[in-house]
């Protein structure tokens, strides 16, 4: 009896590795195009901007969910295994979603460290790095400084220019196209933001209520302050004390915009703008937001647009 | 002699005090308005200077894209960042030259970012950089109501889990999770994972939960309900379930389009609560475990798997000529999830839905010591809504056989409401209904209790799998 058991038990195991392993299928890829997975839409985008035609991107998150909590879906490690370069946002931002997805995707260029594990906040310039003792009694904060930065043009641009170096040392026979698509972008980028600039010169320094800490780099390159937040801190959801002295302090103020980013719930906005005669604006932090913001260029025309309208009404 | 020895080295003291006094006062000798105009003419070139240098310091930093000194990200304890010490923001005194449109003069409505000062003691905080992320969690557990079959404390900390996670090497990250219960420690996992391996293995080596199913690879603080369902504890080991030293392979298998999926396979010592039991050093046991997924929509998708397990179990052959290891213990599971979450509302409603189901072969001894093999039913089922950011209601149906009689079937269920304060804590509490065989009495009794439980995390706790 031992020796069938016994060899029940073996055939069992083999046939379990043997399946393994039998499913192996060398995936052959010479000079094809570039793989690139993003943690967000924006760096999606600024990767796109730069590798052209030359690369295929996409995006684990949507631009419309809330990039501190996307689901892990196994859907995202058949794309994340083939990927040949990771960007992510840093500063731990994907802390509660991504480092699984890394591990499990089996992939050793992407994974933390590897060439192909690209953290852009590396080349933003970050604020609200906070200093002195960190405690989660200030809610859910980033250590490292808010990473909500893509939201600057002037980030955009230094971005865009470590993805383009990147690519150029991953695909060194490419590197004059990706060098002369950074050049087009950087100007692109230059002339829109003196656009933008001007859209919003009249508007400078308003004072503006944001929802969650995702507008500093926004707000700094733009000229407004960003007086107060609905949430009470980062991550906690409104309190109704909280949201009484958000009140007091818009009406002494004379606040009468709150920007909401469009995954949180309007009832508290819309109940604290019915108290102060202000008006909620969804402004979009990430590109494909909505369906007219396509790239990164259509994200600060859309926000500023939206802006400008708020402001415009609650003169 | 001597005193004028002290008086030259009094004069010798006092001289840089009366230098320092005195150079204060030299140009007080013009009259008071020259003065101060030179003063301001002094302050005019410096802001100038000043002007001028930022300026240069901004087209540096555009011409290197940034990337410089200027824009790295170090850590706070160790920044100073040039562009931003803590002098008062200047006016727009000297536009930057065309060559940085993109890179306006920040308006003086929005004061820079505060500078982060140096702070001190970086050498030490450097060095703590190459430790592991800690957590603990905490979970306290408190019963009340009547339960003759499986009675628990009426308040315990019940487990303070301590997580250590890093990244090994470049090839390699390493979990550990040890697990402070009232009764001693225990290792509840430990295990390196291996990244870069060829052919797309993922290879875990240590002591892990094995991948049976689902309920039985979440740890405690990561159920939705504050404990197991029946069939965990009467076929699968109880709350350690089959968590045992081994290896584990598991790659991805070929799918038809828009499904994925993935195949586990472990080999255990063959010790795992009181479901294997190993007395031979090649009494191993083994776990298979097949999985599939789909995405239905972007908001929904199932998740299904399969899952057998094979090792040697303790039934006592003391007083008769069997070998324990002729004693097999087979168990099948099935498990099936439905999730749904809107990404646009994803914090604030979600739904799921599970059930799993296990078979469970066991070989044993008859009371009159005849070979026989028990072939017991177990399973639950699980639904749970989020009402909003902070509530979540779930309810669970349970039904299980003995492993060691399958003619004794428990049955259950549970209401469980839980609440966030915030992503750190959680409060819960669960009304749990049991028809339960009482091995004491020998007839079934019911019970009814209500659980509540407080978690409390600590640290930084890495991610669960999804």
């Amino acid at each position: 009896m031992f020796v069938t058991k016994l060899t029940q038990k073996t055939l069992a195991t083999a046939v379990a590795f043997a399946l393994l392993f039998a499913a192996y299928v060398p995936t052959a890829r010479a000079e094809s195009k570039l793989q690139i997975m993003t943690a967000t839409t924006d760096l999606a985008a600024l990767a796109q901007e730069i590798g052209g035609d030359k690369v295929d991107v996409e995006s684990v998150a949507r631009g419309y969910q809330d990039p501190h909590f996307v689901e892990a879906k196994p859907s995202f490690l058949l794309k994340l295994r083939r990927a040949d370069l990771l960007i992510v946002v840093g500063l731990e931002l994907e802390i509660g979603w991504l480092p699984p997805l890394i591990t499990q995707s089996t992939n050793p260029k992407i994974q933390v460290g590897a060439p192909g594990y690209f953290d852009a906040s590396r080349f933003a310039r970050i604020l609200e790095i906070p200093t002195g003792a960190v405690t989660r009694a200030e809610g859910d904060v980033h250590p490292q400084g808010n990473p909500h930065y893509w939201l600057d043009p002037e980030n955009g641009l230094r971005i865009a220019k470590g993805i383009a170096d990147k690519l150029s040392q991953m695909r060194p026979n490419d590197s004059a196209y990706f060098e002369q698509r950074y050049s087009a972008f950087e100007q692109k980028l230059k002339q829109a933001d003196q656009q933008w600039q001007a859209q919003m010169k009249p508007y400078a320094g308003r004072k503006i209520v944001t929802y969650h800490r995702s507008w500093p780099n926004f707000a700094e390159h733009f000229g407004l302050n960003v007086v107060g937040y609905v949430e009470p801190r980062p991550g906690i959801p409104p309190s109704p004390q909280h949201t009484v002295e958000l009140i007091g302090q818009m009406k002494r103020n004379g606040v009468k915009v709150i920007c909401v980013e469009p995954y949180f719930d309007l009832k508290t906005p819309n109940a604290v703008a019915r108290d102060t005669g202000g008006k909620v604006v969804v402004l979009m932090p990430s590109v494909g937001g909505e369906k007219e913001i396509t790239d990164y260029f259509k994200l600060f025309d859309y926000d500023i647009a939206k802006l400008k309208q708020a402001f415009d009404e609650t003169k | 002699m001597k005193r004028l020895a002290s008086f030259a080295a009094f004069l010798f003291l006092a001289l840089p005090a009366l230098a320092q006094e005195t150079t204060p006062q030299r140009p007080a000798s013009p009259p008071g308005d020259v003065r101060i105009q030179s003063l301001e003419e002094q302050v005019h070139l410096l802001a100038d200077q000043v002007a001028q240098l930022r300026a240069e310091l901004r087209d540096m930093r555009d011409a290197k894209g940034a990337p410089s000194a200027a824009n790295k990200v170090v850590l706070a304890s160790a920044q100073i960042t040039p562009g931003m010490l803590p002098s008062p923001p200047e006016p727009i005194a000297n536009p930057s030259p065309a060559s940085a449109p993109a890179e306006p003069v920040s308006p003086p409505a929005t004061p820079p970012q505060v500078a982060q000062t140096q702070t001190f003691g970086g050498a030490t905080s450097n060095a703590k950089l190459l430790n592991p992320d800690i957590s603990m969690i905490g979970d306290f557990i408190g019963t009340a109501g009547h339960n003759p079959v499986a009675p628990g404390r009426a308040l315990e900390l019940h487990e303070s889990e301590v997580g250590m996670q890093a990244i090994i090497d470049p090839y390699a990250r390493a979990d550990v999770f040890l697990s402070f219960g009232e009764e001693g420690v225990n290792v509840e996992e430990g295990y390196i994972t291996f990244t870069s391996l060829p052919a797309g293995l993922l290879m875990k080596v240590g002591k892990m939960r094995a991948e049976f199913g689902k309920v039985n690879t979440i740890h405690n603080h990561a159920l939705p309900f504050i404990d197991r369902p029946l069939v965990t504890n009467n076929l699968i080991g109880g709350e350690d379930g089959i968590d045992d030293a081994g290896i584990s392979l598991t790659r991805f298998l070929p799918a038809p389009k828009n499904w994925f999926a993935e195949g586990t396979a472990q080999v255990f010592r063959g010790d795992s609560s009181d479901v294997f039991s190993s007395s031979r050093r090649q009494d191993l046991s083994v776990v298979g475990h097949l999985r599939a997924y789909r995405d239905l929509s972007e908001s929904t998708n199932i998740d299904l798997g399969v899952s057998y397990a094979r090792g040697h179990n303790n039934t006592s052959v003391v007083g008769t000529s069997f070998n324990p290891s002729d004693f097999m213990t087979n168990l099948y599971g099935a498990d099936a999830t439905l999730r749904w979450k809107p990404l646009r509302r994803a914090i604030y409603n979600s739904f799921l839905f599970r059930t799993e189901l296990f078979w469970s072969n066991r070989d044993q001894l008859s009371p009159l010591s005849v070979f026989q093999t028990q072939h017991a039913f177990g399973m639950y089922s699980h639904a749970e809504y989020r009402l909003n950011r902070r509530w979540t209601l779930g309810g669970r149906f349970d039904r299980s056989g003995h492993a060691t009689n399958a003619s004794l079937t428990d049955t259950g269920f549970s209401g469980i409401l839980t609440y966030w304060p915030s992503e750190f804590s959680q409060v819960r509490t669960q009304y749990r209904y049991g028809h339960l065989w009482d091995d004491a009495t020998l007839r079934y009794t019911n019970a009814n209790e209500l659980l509540f439980q407080f978690l409390f995390v600590m640290g930084a706790h890495g991610a669960h799998p999804f």
